[in-house]
Parts: structure tokens; sequence; C-alpha cells
């Protein structure tokens, strides 16, 4: 195989999951991420693992969640109406403490919606991917490149803090094309999981993995204990990509396809002499504040661009906190921006500041 | 590359690049004055599909015929009326762009023992670069799926290895001995190499039966940076 290859979206997320050392894929098939269930059912036979295509997203989670318990490296994947399914499998999944890896390749909502692109599932990913006090890590990738990078951070990272990340792509991301260097982690051990539910193994006491807690004192402890590891993540895993932002007057926010569409709105924005600059999540949860208060001092506004009707906007708001201005920009329904829509409103901002 | 027959059957792995080789095999020969259809036989693949261009195509005097729901949130695998037509010889000469892997031909299937009565040839493209089929064993095996389930053989390579706009000569040169292998093994013509217009100038003489082509299938992002 040469060294970089073509791969779609959906299949580099499967072969990077595969690569990082996953042996264990439950789920079912659902437009636009299908191909990562398709490439899954050829690829894992071939490195003694198991594709399980469950009944139902239901029963998929569920045996994520079991999987897991067991110390294993397991993950699930779908899109928009299938993730809200699995959301009581999530929560459950957080609530008794367990890694997993949750991909979303998002398409248009609510209800069955429609099967092109979307960012609209951005509030189930950061507020309540289920039921319940709880967070679970999102990585946002903009390139198929990243997509592949990310699945085993998602995965190092859900191991070391003991809880669920998901990979928020959408539609456009997973069916797209790009050339990609599939990395090497041969050589690489996974994590001891000593917490495991795999036999007691000469300890004295069984470990069990249960998310019933009738005590409510326990319960609190507990989930005062979650959010203690959730305040080091904030502190410690935030991730963004600065783009022309030291002297930007506009400050463009906007997290996997429509960054790049963003990207390319900034540079037409530099060409016509617009200071204009990018601020590009890497995770949306922890949210990289730090890279939005680095802009503050210097922005005279900022311009969220999401395929929504505006979801992740809350966010830059929740930062910037009425230093400056926050405008929204966002297509729904399956609609990309274009480029040239989002330069009309950099240029309307600009216009209106002076 | 020219079109030879009345129908030319365009198969391969999804990806391989056989939206962008029929749309410019569609352009190529209506510029030459004939009368040319396309047919989106993709019945799989929501997006990146021959009918996002049909615009283009149709200024061009190209007859684009697309499945019903083309373009729309429905995904029904239906095979278009107008399909009929085409195989009348009413529309001119046809391209089929058939969907990826064995799944996407599956549709050819339906109009197998109709296409077989006629002057038609089938292309299997191959690109190097796709995982899955980046060997000459695997892009074989791919192609025996395909034909099982299409109810056709291939009767022509077209070998359009390439990485998107990080495609260099090297990248071409180095794919053609995984073309000729696979041709080879599979005892096929290789019809032509393709190469993006921008290196194609590059490999004058270096490669044979190279097909310059334009690329018409790009991302959202790119479409008002070129």
């Amino acid at each position: 195989m040469p060294e970089k290859v073509l791969m779609k979206g959906n299949e580099a997320l499967a072969e990077a999951a595969i690569q990082a050392g996953c042996r264990l894929f439950f789920g079912y098939p659902i437009t636009p991420q299908t191909e990562v269930a398709a490439y899954m059912s050829k690829r894992m036979p071939k490195v003694g693992g198991t594709y399980l295509q469950a009944e139902s997203e239901v029963a998929a989670i569920n045996m994520v969640l079991g999987a897991s318990a067991a110390g294993a490296r397991a993950m699930t994947s779908s899109s928009s109406p299938g993730i809200s399914l699995k959301s009581e499998g999530i929560s459950y999944i957080a609530g008794s403490d367990l890694p997993a890896l949750i991909i979303n390749v998002q398409r248009g909502g609510p209800g069955l919606g429609g099967i092109q692109p979307s960012q609209a599932d951005y509030w189930q990913a950061t507020r309540a991917t289920g039921h319940g006090d709880f967070q679970i890590l999102v990585f946002a990738p903009s390139t198929v490149q990243e997509m592949v990078d990310l699945v085993s951070d998602a995965f190092d990272l859900g191991d070391k803090y003991r809880m669920p990340a998901m990979i928020l792509a959408d539609g456009m991301l997973g069916q797209m094309m790009e050339p990609v260097v599939l990395p090497d982690h041969s050589g690489k051990e996974l994590p001891e999981k000593p917490w495991a539910a795999s036999g007691r193994r000469g300890r004295g006491t069984h470990n069990i993995i249960n998310s019933l807690y009738l005590t409510p004192q326990e319960l609190e402890r507990l989930t005062r204990e979650r959010f203690a590891r959730y305040d080091k993540i904030k502190a410690t895993e935030q991730r963004a990509e600065e783009y022309l932002t030291e002297d930007a007057d506009v400050v463009v926010v906007a997290y996997g396809a429509s960054s790049r569409i963003a990207r390319s709105a900034v540079n037409m924005a530099r060409e016509k002499g617009i200071r204009a600059g990018l601020i590009r999540p890497i995770t949306v949860w922890p949210y990289p504040t730090n890279a939005i208060e680095r802009a503050i001092p210097t922005a005279k506004a900022f311009l969220c661009v999401e395929m929504s009707m505006g979801q992740m906007v809350d966010d830059v708001r929740l930062t910037v906190n009425g230093r400056k201005p926050v405008h929204f920009y966002g297509r729904t329904g399956g609609i990309i921006p274009t480029p040239a829509e989002v330069l009309d409103q950099i240029e309307k901002i600009v216009g209106g500041a002076e | 590359m020219r079109l030879e027959k009345k129908i030319t059957i365009i198969c391969g792995h999804y990806g391989c690049g056989k939206t962008n080789l029929s749309i410019n095999l569609a352009m190529d020969h209506a510029r030459e004055g004939k009368q040319t259809a396309l047919v989106d036989l993709d019945l799989v693949n929501p997006y990146f599909r021959s009918s996002d261009y049909r615009e283009e195509m149709e200024k061009n005097g190209i007859t684009v015929i697309t499945p019903v729901y083309a373009g729309t949130t429905l995904d029904i695998p239906a095979i278009p009326p107008q399909v009929d037509a085409v195989l009348d010889g009413s529309c001119g000469d046809v391209i089929f762009d058939v969907g990826g892997d064995d799944a996407g031909a599956t549709v050819l299937g339906r109009l197998a023992d109709r296409i077989r009565t006629m002057d038609y040839e089938m292309i299997y493209v191959i690109n190097r670069f796709r995982t899955l089929t980046s060997e000459p064993e695997q892009a074989v095996g791919l192609l025996r799926e395909i034909e099982t389930a299409s109810h056709l053989r291939a009767s022509a390579l077209v070998n359009n290895s390439h990485l998107k706009d990080q495609t260099s000569p090297e990248d071409i040169l180095g794919a053609l001995e995984f073309a000729h292998s696979t041709a080879q093994l599979l005892g096929l013509p290789l019809r032509c190499t393709t190469a993006p217009v921008s290196v194609a100038e590059a490999l004058r003489d270096k490669v044979e039966n190279l097909y310059p082509v334009s690329i018409y299938v790009r991302s959202p992002w790119e479409m008002e940076n070129k």
C-alpha cells in the first residue's frame, strides 16, 4: 500500500479505530455514516476483530457498554437520529465511568430530517447526550486526516478519564475523499484497566460496573468526583486552531466542515484587505475558551458560522460574555454555506463597525 | 480517451473517480458535436455524484438523467424511467456512471439482459491510492464482485490513480506498474491513464495513452477559490 492513500472520511474513521487497537465494532447502518459499518464488516474479520450489526442502535450501544465494562476498546457509530436512540446507553456508560468511542456523522434534523450534512447536534453532543449530570469528550475534525488522528486520541483520552468520547463529524466529512497518511501505532500497548469486570484474577473483591445508586449522598459524591475530573479536562485538554487571529478585526469561529468554508471566506476577506481570522475548535467539549479569550482583546467582533440555526454560538457568547459583539450566520436542513455568503457577513460586520 | 461504443458503463471502487471521469468523457464527446447522454446510476451514494454537475453538462448539450430523488433527502433506490429512452438509442451515445463497488453495481443487473444485446463496453476504473484496492490482487477481487452483482463483464481498464489536488506527476508514474499488473491479471486492455490537466504536461511522452482530465468534482470550499 502506498504511504499516502485516498480515503473517504467514514472509511478513515473506521481504519483509524482499527489502527488504534479497537477490535470490537457494534453498529447499525444509517446514511451518511454507513461506510463506517461497511468498512468494519470487511476489515474486522481480517484483523481478528468482531464486526457486529446489532438489531438496533439501542442494542449496539449496550453492546459497547458490555464490551467496555469487560475492559475492551469498543466503539459504535451512527448519524443523528441513531445517536438519539443511543443516548440512553451513552448516559449509562457515563454513569458507569466507562470509556467508549461514539461517532456521529451528523445529518439534518430534527426527526428523520434529511441525509445531507448538518451540525445541528452540537447541543446534543455538548449539553445532553443523554439524561443526567455528565459530559463526554467531543472532538470535531475538519479534514479526513484529522479524523484519523483524533480517533486514537479520543480512545486514549476516554481511557485516561474513564468517560465516553465522541467524534462529531458531519455528512460532508464522512462522504468526502482526501489523501491521508495512516499512523503506525504498532507496538503501542493499550492501558491496563484494573477496574474492568474481567474476572477476579486473585483479587479479594469483584469489580462491579454499575450506574444505579439509590443513596442520594453516594450519587452526589460520585457525580462531584466526575465533575472534578471535568474541571481538570477543561483546564488541560482544550484544543483549537487559531488562523490569522493575531491582528484580526473579525474573528470567525467555526468547526468541522463549516470551518473549511470559513477559512476560504477569511482568505477571500484578506485578499480584499479586511483583517479576518478564524478560530477552529478541535475539541468542542471541553470548549476551547482559551483560544477565544486570546482573541477578545484585539477582535472587534466575532462571527460564528455553523450548519445549524446557531448552537455553538452559545459557547462563544458564554466565553465572550458581552465584551465584544458576537454575530451568527448559519444554514440548516442539509445546506452548506458558501464562502461568498460568509464573506458577505464579514463585510457587513466590518461595514457596520466603521 | 474517446467513447467507442453506443453505451459506455463506468464502474469501480467508490471514490476511485468514476464521476469525474464520466463527466470528462461526456464533455469531450459533446464537444465533438456528438449527441451525448450521461446517466447517474448511483443509487447508493447521496453525495458527490454526477447529478450535482447537471447544470454544467446541460450547458454543453449533454442529456443528464438522474434518479428521481437525486440531490434531495430521499434515499429511494429507483431507476429513473428515462433510462428506457437512452437504451432505445434516442439520446445518442450514453455513459452510465455507476455507483461504487458491488453494492452500487447491483442496479446494473436489472438492465444487464438488455445492455448485453447492445453495442456496449464496461470500463473498470482503478486508483492505486484508494485503500482496499491499492494492490492488483485486491483490484481484481473487487471487479469480480462488481461483475457478479452487475451480470456484466468489464472489457477494459482506466487507470485513474490520483490523490485529489495533491496528485503529483511522480504519483501517476508510480502507479503505472499497479495499473499494468492489474490489466495483466485481468487479461484486459488498459485503455488510458488519466492525469489532471495541471500535471499532464509534465507526463507527456512518459505515459502511454495519457488522458488529461479536468477536475469537476470539488469540495464546496474549493468552488469559489479556484
